[in-house]
């Protein structure tokens, strides 16, 4: 319990520091939120009342804490532009990000585990070559254009699932994984050559500790030490960053959102920026710094599953 | 271990990374934020020496041919982005639309684009946004986030207390996020974009300029030159920040490769420099239209960034590995 008081506190502080940074951001820029969303030729009382309305004339600090304490309570304010409750839109657009993304880890881990741990067991081998290499290469293939190219070949040319679009899971569960599946790839392809690297590297070097010196001369199978004796402790490394790698994939989802055009949270934020929706830009920024967040504060707590030594506090590095 | 975030062999992290507060790993965040799948693999293949002479055909002691091809392709971007104005080429900006999408010919060897212009002319002087961009955004970032990393690691207390803990606040967030959502509001000419982009990396460098410095300021040279009686401004001078640079710039150089994909990604959301200016990234956002019946106009930008980035990575990769102290097994 402790122990997640102590990993809770800084997280609330980066949430709050996010949130009135985002604010100070918005309020800084040119232009008048309240003119805009009344209209261009709308009444000097119009812009005044809806001034009045959204608050805009208190001054910052008071404005954010008034945003905090609605915020608290699971209000985020409404859209400048279609009026509709910011907490909604998101709530709506969440679970299209959270599948992609989802779907996305579990791909890269389905493939980063067999090819990571063959990889470091037949270290220096051919196979071992080929992996590192081609895992070297997909480094240097952003999202966007790992995307376009499987536009290009699975949509364009063999027509096995849409370039764009999204079905709905509780619409048509095949349709809705037809449509899901090139942009979880697209964010897989990174992420995989990530882990699989990770997890190598580490897996090398516990392959040359004593206890699987001593499980090999106990006569256990390759398959049996490596996948229950080597795999766990050369996970650590790779749970941290598939927790850290939760912005990358929020990132990553920005642009695949756009490019397969899914409306998922990434694609609402853009288009708010676009729009100047400022309260929804507000809203989405601390929900994806709240997501990270969380994400990672649950991955530290993951270790003391994962590695009964590890006790904070006099943990050795 | 160097796949271990950065500070935990110096600093007093234990193997978890805490979130958005602690010392740990968040570096590696940064970075793989602001393009999928950058750097936290980027660590080398695998530990010690034994992997050091596995990645790729490389003589002893030597760098080996892919480093140099990967040398070489930078050169020629590199010649491309200065010079491009007075090469041979086609004029990149105005439409011909007789020649619209045309395939590799002796007139275009590129193809053309969907507005018949020229694709290797396009992709030449394209060149010179991304190495702009690039290069001033990791100057701003590693000049000042190496200055504040190596001088609070040097002195440690509560400046770096106070430093750390407001870089983990800015590194708690994606860095495309945060890069939109400025971008969105100030404009978007390549100044500002270059320049944001190197604020925004600000706190990665400094990251890495402060566990590096951590790491050098235990070494016995440092030690002897204090035994010595040498004063703090010379250690730091003399001692510290020449092995610091070192670092500093191959992460540098793996850090253009990351400035060159999102400038990449801002172009395909449409907040990149404006057309028709052309850049790798807004060449590749257009073909989006002609996929089916051109694909050349995506493959070629792609691939030119593709080697560029992978070049960077690699070369950045490689002198990182010969300068890391923590590689030498300190």
């Amino acid at each position: 319990m402790r122990l997640v008081l102590r990993r809770a506190l800084p997280a609330i502080a980066t949430l709050v520091a996010v949130a009135f940074l985002t604010m100070m951001l918005t309020s800084l820029l040119p232009g008048d939120p309240a003119q805009t969303i009344a209209g261009p030729e709308a009444d000097p009382e119009d812009v005044a009342a809806v001034r009045e309305d959204l608050r805009l004339d208190e001054p910052l600090p008071t404005r954010f804490v008034g945003w905090v304490g609605d915020a608290v309570t699971g209000d985020l304010g409404r859209s400048y532009r279609t009026n509709q409750p910011v907490a909604e839109a998101i709530t709506e657009r969440m679970p299209v990000t959270i599948q992609i993304g989802a779907m996305a880890i579990g791909i890269a881990l389905l493939v980063a585990i067999p090819l990571g741990t063959l990889s470091a067991y037949k270290a220096g081998g051919l196979a071992d070559r080929a992996v590192t290499g081609v895992s070297f290469g997909l480094l240097a293939v952003p999202s966007f254009m790992m995307a376009i190219l499987l536009i290009l070949v699975f949509a364009e040319t063999l027509g096995w699932a849409p370039a764009t679009g999204w079905t709905r899971l509780t619409a048509d569960p095949v349709e809705n994984f037809r449509s899901a599946i090139l942009p979880a790839l697209a964010l897989a392809v990174g992420e995989l050559a990530v882990y699989t690297r990770l997890l190598r590297a580490d897996m090398v070097t516990t392959l040359q500790q004593d206890s699987i010196t001593m499980a090999r001369a106990k006569g256990l199978s390759p398959a049996r030490i490596l996948f229950r004796h080597a795999l766990r402790p050369s996970s650590f490394s790779l749970l941290t960053v598939v927790g850290l790698q939760i912005g990358a994939i929020l990132s990553g989802a920005v642009l695949v959102e756009t490019l397969f055009a899914v409306p998922g949270l990434g694609r609402l934020l853009v288009d708010s920026i676009l729009q100047r929706d400022l309260v929804m830009v507000q809203g989405i920024a601390v929900v994806i710094a709240a997501s990270f967040v969380v994400v990672n504060v649950v991955v530290d707590l993951l270790y003391t599953l994962l590695d009964p030594r590890i006790r904070h506090g006099h943990a050795t590095a | 271990m160097d796949t271990r975030p950065l500070d935990s062999s110096v600093g007093s992290g234990g193997l978890a990374g805490p979130p958005g507060g602690g010392p740990a790993s968040l570096f590696d965040e940064a970075m793989a934020a602001a393009v999928p799948g950058s750097v936290p693999g980027l660590s080398p293949a695998g530990a010690g020496p034994r992997a050091r002479r596995r990645l790729g055909w490389r003589g002893p002691g030597g760098l080996g041919i892919a480093f140099w091809l990967a040398v070489g392709w930078l050169a020629v971007v590199a010649f491309c982005a200065l010079f491009a104005k007075y090469l041979p080429l086609q004029d990149p900006i105005p439409p011909d639309v007789s020649s619209r999408l045309d395939g590799p010919s002796a007139d275009h060897w590129l193809g053309a684009d969907g507005l018949g212009r020229d694709q290797l002319s396009r992709l030449a002087h394209a060149a010179s946004v991304s190495l702009t961009v690039s290069l001033s955004a990791v100057a701003i970032g590693g000049i000042v986030g190496g200055a504040l990393g190596t001088a609070v690691g040097y002195v440690r207390g509560r400046a770096e207390t106070v430093v750390m803990a407001a870089i983990d606040v800015l590194l708690a967030f994606p860095a495309l996020v945060l890069l939109l959502v400025v971008l969105a509001y100030v404009g978007r000419s390549l100044t500002v974009i270059s320049v944001l982009i190197g604020f925004l990396s600000i706190p990665v460098y400094t990251r890495v300029a402060r566990a590096n410095t951590l790491a050098v300021a235990q070494r016995e040279f440092v030690q002897a030159a204090v035994v010595l009686g040498a004063t703090r401004r010379r250690i730091l001078w003399r001692e510290i920040i020449p092995n610091v640079v070192l670092s500093l710039a191959a992460f540098g150089l793996v850090a253009m490769g990351v400035v060159i994909v999102l400038e990449g990604s801002l172009a395909v959301l449409g907040l990149s420099v404006e057309p028709p200016d052309p850049t790798w990234g807004g060449m590749i956002a257009e073909s989006r239209r002609h996929m089916s019946d051109a694909p050349h106009t995506a493959l070629v930008p792609a691939g030119a960034m593709f080697l560029t980035v992978l070049s960077l990575n690699f070369v950045g990769d490689s002198l990182r590995r010969r300068v890391d102290t923590r590689d030498a097994g300190l």
